[in-house]
């Protein structure tokens, strides 16, 4: 099959369903461009777990002179009972692996600093701080150990895992890329089927000419093949677009607004950009060929 | 070249067969027409020889090979064999002369060098030397007609398949193809024709089949059209 017979068959057939090729190219564009954005968002959630429960920490905050808990009765907590905990502590290594203990000043200045940009920040002040103690675990998942440890215990206010907080996040980030998916899957099929029909459009206007290479011999294949091209040709475009769209979206939405926005976390790199754009092609060709196979296997049958 | 054993073709839905019990053996070299009215099973018969159909019963042979067992595949090879002439030309109206004979060249993967040197030989068998660029709309229909045949004959086919193909001309232009055909078939290429023109059939007086509801009712080495004439 010679090369520009082929480009010939295939550019005169995209222009002359050209309504019909642009409106594959779009579909493509777009269900790819969700398709690829919610493997971005998966990314990005693995990106933050990786970067956050490196350093999340269970915190056990004690009992100051204003704390209303019903474990915090007998008022702010003892020198002993603060001895106690660090003792527990060091007796449940090497589950826990790091014990700090933060002082009311270094709570006023951590949540200065987190809330430098409030009113907040200005009111704070340090007898409204509580102490804690901050636990590191070597396996984040065994929050439960501490919290039956130490939670209502006495001059222990309050447990909290910021996993779990970070959890809810997490969810909400996941229950999103399932949503792109569930889209990007519903106009997959609309894709699949405008090319089909496209295809079947395409077969009827050319009967005449496939017609012929049947009569003079052509196998399937070849008659198939100058249609099969134009639907992947149609695909590349779409895939294209949708490969620059994501590549935008990286550079003007991760990298120059909530990069600069959100400094506390990392954001996904370009490489994770890069490992999309193969599947990407994988969906677009491999929908495109598909599609069109199944359907010449119908009109153009020998 | 061409056998049918006790061939039987019923169409789906269809009341009666379109062939019924059909046997034929057709030479290499021979040029046959096949007479009878409308609806006889003329074009069955065509039909089953391209394997566009396959017989309810009974066995073809094309080329030595049986064709109830070809596999599909194979088709394409097996019509590589055929050419065919229609009524109606089918000529791609956006492609030149040259272009039209050369698109049945293309599409089996014969390389741009070798066309060029094929087509001008073929456009000279069929008389069309000097309207290589011009387009279906601006020939006549009898040279419309010489492109399909050298469309049809361009891969040397063993077997070249006629339909009709004088339907469309005044009697004239007619004998020009029909001298081109038997210039063909004295090539060395089988030639097998429907026709209902029976000038050109009495005239000829080559191999006459004659089919009537789907049986032959005549088979005449040298015959005419009409029985009995």
């Amino acid at each position: 099959m010679r090369v520009r017979y082929l480009l010939r068959e295939v550019t005169t057939g995209l222009r002359r369903n050209i309504t019909l090729s642009l409106a594959v190219m779009i579909t493509v564009a777009v269900s790819l461009t969700l398709f690829g954005s919610s493997l971005l968002v998966r990314a990005q959630v693995q990106e933050m777990k990786d970067f956050w429960y490196d350093k999340v920490e269970v915190s056990i905050f004690l009992c100051g002179d204003i704390s209303d808990s019903p474990t915090c009765a007998g008022g702010e907590i003892s020198e002993e009972e603060k001895t106690q905990i660090n003792a527990d502590l060091e007796a449940l290594k090497p589950l826990v692996e790091t014990i700090y203990f933060e002082s009311q000043a270094e709570a006023l200045s951590r949540f200065k600093e987190q809330f430098k940009n409030s009113p907040l920040a200005e009111t704070a002040t340090i007898d409204q701080m509580p102490e804690s103690f901050r636990v590191k675990l070597t396996d984040p998942t065994q929050y439960a150990v501490i919290a039956a440890a130490f939670a209502g215990r006495p001059g222990v206010e309050d447990v909290v895992d910021q996993r779990q907080a970070l959890d809810r996040l997490f969810r909400a980030l996941s229950g999103l890329q399932t949503l792109a998916l569930a889209i990007a899957a519903v106009m997959l099929i609309v894709t699949a089927l405008l090319i089909s029909n496209t295809m079947r459009v395409a077969a009827f206007s050319r009967r005449r000419e496939t017609s012929i290479m049947r009569l003079v011999g052509a196998s399937n294949f070849s008659i198939q093949l100058p249609f099969i091209l134009e639907a992947a040709v149609a695909a590349l475009f779409g895939i294209s677009f949708a490969t620059l769209s994501l590549v935008l979206g990286k550079i003007y939405l991760i990298d120059q607004n909530l990069a600069t926005t959100f400094t506390f976390t990392t954001f996904i790199g370009w490489d994770a950009v890069l490992s999309v754009i193969p599947w990407m092609m994988l969906a677009g060709l491999g929908l495109a060929v598909v599609a069109a196979g199944l359907t010449l296997q119908r009109y153009l049958k020998v | 070249m061409i056998r049918f054993e006790t061939v039987s073709k019923m169409y789906k839905g269809a009341l009666r067969p379109a062939l019924d019990d059909v046997s034929v053996d057709i030479e290499k070299g021979e040029f046959v027409f096949l007479v009878g009215a409308s609806g006889s099973g003329k074009s069955t018969f065509l039909r089953l020889v391209l394997r566009e159909e396959k017989p309810s019963s009974g066995t073809v042979w094309v080329g030595g090979k049986d064709l109830t067992r070809l596999s599909g595949w194979k088709v394409p090879a097996l019509r590589r064999q055929i050419g065919c002439v229609f009524q109606d030309f089918r000529l791609l109206p956006n492609r030149t002369v040259a272009g039209n004979v050369a698109f049945a060249l293309e599409v089996i993967g014969t390389s741009e060098k070798e066309i060029a040197s094929i087509i001008p030989n073929v456009l000279e068998l069929v008389g069309l030397e000097g309207k290589e660029d011009r387009y279906p709309n601006e020939i006549s229909g009898g040279e419309q007609q010489r492109v399909a045949i050298a469309r049809a004959f361009v891969n040397k086919p063993a077997v070249l398949i006629a339909d009709e193909p004088t339907g469309n001309l005044d009697p004239e232009t007619s004998i020009g193809i029909m001298k081109l055909l038997d210039r063909i078939n004295k090539i060395g290429t089988t030639v097998v024709m429907a026709t209902h023109d029976v000038a050109i059939v009495d005239q000829m007086r080559k191999r006459v089949i004659e089919i009537d509801g789907g049986k032959v009712v005549r088979d005449q080495s040298r015959g005419v059209y009409g029985m009995g004439a």
